[in-house]
């Protein structure tokens, strides 16, 4: 990899994410009435002394970009503002609800790579019957969208088979694992389904290809053509979507904890847009932003690390 | 590149070619008449009801499938055809307009770009580099903040969500067909910009557009149905098909899913039927084998 390919990408990820800090913190100015109103709570008849004190703590009567600057550096520093509907710092709001955010985004990682790959590779190698049964399954996987899986999830493991609980995060480990493996199943399903068609479409090239034509000739035992010479050359495009696939992960994770009541991040930002509790909207949308980009920007370097033809492909 | 035309002009080979595609063309034809019969049900919906969609009956709740009520009520005892019916406006009018204000905002944006070039065209890839980082559904959730739950913060958060995609296909097609040498024999001609664009860029990149929206339209749905879920979409009692899996939800529980199952299921049809009528027509349009 090129230095000045790592750094036109990181210049790119800073960028991005001031332009999108910027976006966060000037999309409360769109509002047709007093910025302020947002981060009252919802309140309709606001007090004008709470009023007046929320446009000092946030800077709203300084010009536009200074304030912008206060708030960044506030964040930066790890101070989020205060919800006035919960009654708390937002970055205890957050603090509480990161965990379970983590874990469940981990968890639904897991299970993308995992099932993605082994599947892919399975179908690639046997061929067959078993392949197109897991090219139709993964293409159905695909096409349901989360919240429907969600719900199509509940129905079959909660209710018609009571195996999982539906409501919270569980306690201790086995509590967490038993509580989010629904959830996480609902989240990585689509993921799944895409991991597993690149990783067999990437097996298929590389079994075709000529270097595994001549290490077959030249002897070499089949289950180490596969090992060394198949599997290792696929990994590359696997590893871009699988990278892609738990960005979107992280974008979605929101639907998930939403729709089996898990708690978590993504939920506390929906409920706060719901109650238009600004200052937590805002707080909770930059990390999601920021770690959303983050790991993009971290795939494309270490795709482009691995195979440096990467970056030539995308230079246009 | 030039094997392409020269494969098509001999009419031979063309109509085996022809033949084979046939159950694909099956497969497209099938998802244009199950995409029509939606848009049909989009527009006459309230008329082909049996039933009020928002009219309770206590007496009458989670009901199964009979004579009136074909699919069964849900849990105030509203009939689930109806509300399916009655709902495929609203589900299908918030992304038929993200996808046209996306569509001709980047279409324009894309030719823009690919006719200036320079740093007008760095400048709008740039800028839609930046758009793409940031994920649809947070920024809906950090619209539907600002301006309360309704179906104005999905069509705004999606139509510029949607905007990288379609301009970047559309730039790349649109940069090779202006340097093409028909472009600038034109130009030599002194014909005027205006007129080479609406006359014949235009109508060159107008199958590429048509397929973009096409596959584009299914996946708004999709996410239009996803926010409606999370509850900053559309408002009850709409009958919404996202806001009515998320209905339905609760009621699950007690073994009751058909509100969820059936909505769910009709926004997987209309979103499967989107994908393949775009896929055929990029076959057919386009001509690639994909």
């Amino acid at each position: 990899m090129s230095p000045r390919f790592a750094a036109t990408r990181l210049a790119m990820l800073v960028v991005t994410v001031l332009v999108s800090s910027l976006a966060i913190h000037g999309a409360m100015f769109l509002t047709p009435g007093d910025p302020a109103t947002l981060l009252v709570g919802g309140s309709r008849n606001p007090d004008p002394a709470v009023l007046a004190q929320i446009h000092r703590a946030y800077h709203l009567d300084d010009p536009f970009l200074q304030g912008y600057w206060h708030w960044l550096g506030d964040c930066l520093r790890g101070d989020f503002g205060k919800s006035l509907v919960y009654r708390d710092s937002v970055a205890d709001l957050i603090g509480d609800r990161a965990g379970t955010t983590l874990a469940l985004v981990l968890y639904a990682s897991v299970l993308v790579l995992a099932a993605g790959t082994v599947i892919g590779t399975v179908a690639a190698l046997r061929g067959g019957r078993t392949e197109t049964l897991a090219t139709t399954v993964t293409a159905g996987a695909m096409a349901v969208p989360t919240f429907v899986m969600a719900v199509l999830l509940i129905w079959l493991f909660a209710v018609k088979l009571p195996w999982f609980p539906v409501y919270g995060s569980g306690e201790g480990f086995t509590g967490t694992l038993t509580h989010l493996t629904l959830p996480a199943a609902a989240l990585a399903m689509t993921w799944i389904g895409y991991v597993a068609q690149v990783t067999r479409t990437a097996v298929r090239a590389e079994m075709r290809s000529e270097h595994v034509e001549t290490a077959r000739s030249r002897g070499v035992p089949e289950r180490t053509v596969i090992r060394r010479h198949v599997l290792h050359n696929a990994s590359g495009p696997v590893f871009a979507v699988s990278g892609v696939g738990i960005a979107g992960i992280i974008a979605t994770a929101a639907v998930a904890e939403q729709a089996f009541g898990t708690g978590g991040l993504g939920a506390l930002m929906i409920e706060a847009a719901a109650k238009q509790d600004m200052a937590v909207v805002q707080a909770v949308s930059l990390i999601f932003v920021v770690v959303f980009v983050l790991i993009n920007t971290a795939v494309d370097l270490i795709s482009t690390a691995l195979d440096p033809r990467a970056a030539q492909k995308e230079a246009r | 590149m030039t094997t392409a035309p020269l494969s098509g002009t001999t009419t031979g080979t063309g109509r085996t070619k022809a033949k084979r595609t046939r159950p694909r063309d099956r497969l497209t034809l099938g998802a244009g008449c199950v995409v029509g019969l939606f848009v049909l049900l989009a527009v006459l919906g309230p008329l082909l009801a049996p039933h009020d969609p928002n009219a309770v009956d206590p007496m009458n709740v989670y009901a199964g499938p009979s004579a009136t009520h074909l699919l069964g009520t849900d849990d105030t005892g509203r009939d689930l055809l109806s509300r399916l019916i009655a709902g495929t406006r609203a589900s299908l009018a918030a992304p038929a307009v993200v996808v046209a204000v996306s569509t001709v905002l980047g279409t324009l944006l894309a030719l823009t770009a690919a006719w200036s070039g320079g740093w007008v065209d760095r400048l709008v890839s740039g800028a839609l580099d930046i758009v793409f980082g940031f994920p649809g559904l947070i920024l809906a959730v950090l619209v539907a903040a600002v301006f309360g739950a309704g179906l104005t913060a999905p069509i705004v958060a999606l139509s510029i969500a949607y905007l990288p995609l379609i301009t970047r296909v559309v730039r790349s097609a649109a940069l090779r067909e202006r340097n093409l040498p028909y472009v600038s024999a034109l130009q030599l001609l002194g014909a005027p910009t205006a007129r080479i664009w609406t006359r014949h860029l235009l109508p060159n990149l107008l199958p590429l557009v048509l397929v973009q929206a096409t596959i584009g339209f299914g996946y708004a749905l999709l996410d239009v149905a996803a926010i409606s879920f999370l509850g900053l979409g559309s408002r009850p009692p709409d009958p919404e098909w996202g806001l009515m899996v998320s209905n339905g939800a609760p009621s699950i529980l007690s073994g009751q899913p058909q509100q969820s199952l059936y909505a769910g299921l009709a926004i997987l049809i209309v979103v499967v039927a989107f994908n393949l009528l775009g896929t055929g027509l990029s076959r057919r349009l386009l001509g690639d084998n994909a």
